[in-house]
């Protein structure tokens, strides 16, 4: 019988998988050692970090006061901004738009609120056509799949795999796939047309500058640059906790963001908007609506889980996380995977959407470490485990033995004797000192390692005997 | 600081229950260097499991009662185990913060309690202790020491100064080893993965002997290894320093 929580079965699943493995430590392993670098290259990355933290404290402290003036300076520019509550919410503004304006074509450059808020599925059932144009997301698009990294999506593909969808599905020649140049060069002509025919073009927002109005996306493929100006009309998602007061904040940013996220200094493309085509200009949306998502955050805010919203989406928690190396971003099954998902999803959909995330960590704190902003993840992952025990979730065998141990701990005369139960009763089992099986709850561990039988007398009956003896 | 002539010593749980011999070795070095040591009674788990499990109320009780033993003489607290160090050193302050009758005794503790190496080489200021080894090591930096605590130079120090002892490297040393608690019996699939990248990376570093400055990674590696029909041991940085040259 498999007690093993559904992470668990998944997370094993993935492990099994080489090429899964192979790809994930490839790329992990690459992502890192770039961030490394480019962080050793600053004169003080440490101090440019603490800085960085303490804006983004700032901006949450006072967050109702930066947005308003955010929204202020939009609409000065001529945009329009509108307040999603919920998912549904931002969904049903975006839809409304796109009906309005009878759009057929949407393209989309990389947004994970776009994915939270399942906006895609939306556009689609109200018959618009939707084109990711990242390279990663039109190929997680292509081949129905889902990204596994906030910002490698297809971190789990290989070439090979990528070569084998655009024959079958875009009747790719040869030479259309003969290697990586060749297969961004095909997808570019396909996504080319689409940009040029699209109604509207949806894009998600790095940063959003309250004192300019200003929305910031950061990326590597230029595939953002022309969402949000090649189509008439641009509609930017922005989670309401994505807001830099002043352009100096945003800076400081910008010097963490990518140097954390691939190692580069800069994305390719920093790409700043501010308002939409002005009078006189000769290209740019006519139209700019920014969609400004709440979808939980707001309750998020108020409670111990607030730090994570600090988070400026680099990914160098997944890419440090040991866990998350060995699994992948699947086996999360949530939209945001890694040390970070662990701690958003149950905090913005509830411990009872996500339950095993909090618990798929040993607490290693690498994750703490590499965070450009320094949030601490393993403090919310605990705090998240506190809740759940007093939600009642998780196994009845845990909170029992927790408790029971707890109890035995506090009593040192029926710690001693349970000690020596212990010992009596693993004697019979144990080879050199060591059980190579044990029931369950136990068989977890003797799965892949042996258990040690505990010393026929502990520490305390030796030193009580040294201490007499003198 | 005025000269420290008497210590106390918290052996940990998984060395009380575990590795009686790893506890008796520290004694014996810590008693080698000149001091005076003391094991006060009735300690028994400092209530991490409890705390990383998320039951708050229980982990806060071992920590009182934990508080109430060790401050009762005021000699520093050494631990054998970063991990426990890092419970002691930054989670009590947080756990009892709250209680008007704890938390400034355990602010008390937390000032005077130091992981082993981290006592003999920040504290005592040694840069080698006197010992004698053979064959080749590598050292497994566990999480909580590592990154709660910055002990890493200070075990290696102290390996690089054991006479016949040649230290390796050994590539992802600060790695996560899988174990994490309850998380090696509530995740098996996950922590049995980590497990096998850490026990690929030991084979590869063709050290004959893993220290380690914590038993919980110590016995789930060694576990492992046994497992594999590795014949790599494992062992605690005191039981390599505790042998007399």
């Amino acid at each position: 019988m498999s007690q093993a929580p559904a992470f668990d079965r998944r997370a094993a699943a993935a492990a099994a998988d080489a090429k899964l493995g192979e790809a994930l430590r490839f790329t992990t392993g690459r992502l890192q050692a770039g961030r490394a670098a480019a962080l050793a290259e600053l004169p003080d990355a440490d101090a440019l970090r603490d800085h960085a933290r303490r804006v983004r404290a700032h901006t949450l402290r006072h967050l109702g006061r930066y947005l308003d003036q955010f929204a202020v300076q939009v609409e000065a520019l001529g945009g329009t901004v509108h307040w999603a509550t919920t998912a549904a919410d931002a969904v049903a503004v975006v839809v409304e738009i796109a009906t309005r304006r009878a759009a057929r074509l949407v393209v989309k450059s990389k947004s994970m609120l776009s994915e939270e808020i399942e906006l895609n599925h939306a556009l689609e059932q109200a018959g618009i056509r939707v084109v990711e144009t990242d390279l990663g997301e039109f190929i997680v698009q292509l081949a129905r799949d889902r990204p596994s990294h906030i910002i490698t999506p297809i971190v789990h593909w290989t070439r090979e795999d990528v070569a084998v969808l655009f024959r079958q599905r875009l009747g790719a020649a040869e030479q259309d796939v003969a290697d990586i140049p060749a297969m961004t060069a095909f997808a570019r002509r396909l996504l080319r047309r689409e940009f040029l025919a699209a109604d509207i073009g949806v894009s998600g927002v790095n940063f959003g500058v309250a004192s300019t109005g200003s929305i910031v996306t950061v990326t590597n493929e230029g595939n953002g640059r022309l969402t949000t100006t090649t189509p008439p009309l641009h509609v930017a998602l922005m989670g309401i906790e994505r807001i830099v007061p002043t352009v100096d904040d945003l800076e400081v940013m910008l010097r963490l963001l990518a140097r954390s996220a691939t190692g580069q200094k800069l994305s390719v493309y920093t790409n700043i908007v501010t308002g939409p085509r002005r009078d006189g200009e000769v290209d740019g949306p006519r139209e700019l609506h920014v969609v400004l998502v709440d979808n939980g955050r707001s309750t998020l805010l108020a409670g111990e889980l607030a730090e994570i919203l600090y988070c400026i989406r680099c990914g160098a928690c997944l890419n440090i996380c040991p866990v998350y190396q060995r699994v992948g971003g699947h086996t999360y099954d949530s939209v945001y995977p890694g040390p970070l998902g662990s701690v958003l999803t149950p905090g913005l959909h509830g411990l009872a959407a996500a339950p095993d995330l909090p618990q798929a960590s040993t607490l290693c704190g690498a994750c703490r470490d590499v965070c450009p902003v320094r949030i601490d993840i393993p403090r919310m992952l605990v705090a998240l485990r506190t809740s759940s025990v007093q939600q009642g979730l998780g196994p009845g065998w845990i909170r029992l033995g927790v408790k029971a141990h707890a109890w035995l701990a506090s009593r040192p005369r029926a710690y001693r004797a349970a000690l020596r139960a212990v010992g009596v009763a693993s004697a019979p089992l144990a080879r050199q000192g060591w059980m190579a099986r044990l029931p369950w709850p136990l068989s977890g561990w003797t799965a892949h390692r042996d258990f040690p039988a505990p010393a026929r007398r502990p520490f305390s009956a030796l030193w009580a005997e040294r201490r007499r003896a003198r | 600081m005025s000269r420290i002539t008497r210590v106390q010593l918290f052996v940990t749980c998984l060395v009380d229950a575990f590795a009686p011999r790893t506890g008796l070795a520290v004694v014996d070095l810590l008693e080698r260097l000149g001091l005076e040591v003391e094991c006060p009674d009735g300690l028994t788990c400092c209530g991490q499991p409890q705390l990383n499990g998320g039951f708050a109320m229980e982990a806060a009780a071992l920590a009182r009662r934990t508080v109430d033993l060790l401050t009762v003489d005021d000699a520093p607290v050494i631990v054998p185990s970063g991990s426990c160090t890092d419970m002691i050193v930054h989670q009590y302050p947080r756990l009892l913060a709250d209680d008007a009758r704890y938390a400034e005794r355990a602010r008390q503790l937390a000032s005077r309690c130091y992981e082993l190496s981290q006592f003999l080489v920040d504290v005592l200021g040694l840069e080698v202790v006197d010992a004698r080894g053979t064959g080749h090591v590598a050292y497994h930096a566990s999480c909580h020491g590592l990154r709660g605590l910055g002990v890493r130079r200070q075990p290696e120090q102290l390996l690089d100064g054991v006479d016949g002892l040649t230290r390796v490297p050994l590539s992802e040393a600060d790695v996560c080893c899988g174990f994490g608690g309850l998380f090696a019996v509530k995740m098996p699939g996950v922590s049995g993965a980590m497990l096998q990248r850490k026990l690929d990376a030991i084979e590869a570093s063709g050290a004959d002997t893993i220290v380690v400055t914590d038993l919980s990674c110590g016995l789930h590696i060694a576990g492992g290894l046994r497992r594999r029909g590795s014949r790599v041991r494992v062992v605690h940085l005191a039981d390599v320093l505790g042998a007399e040259p």
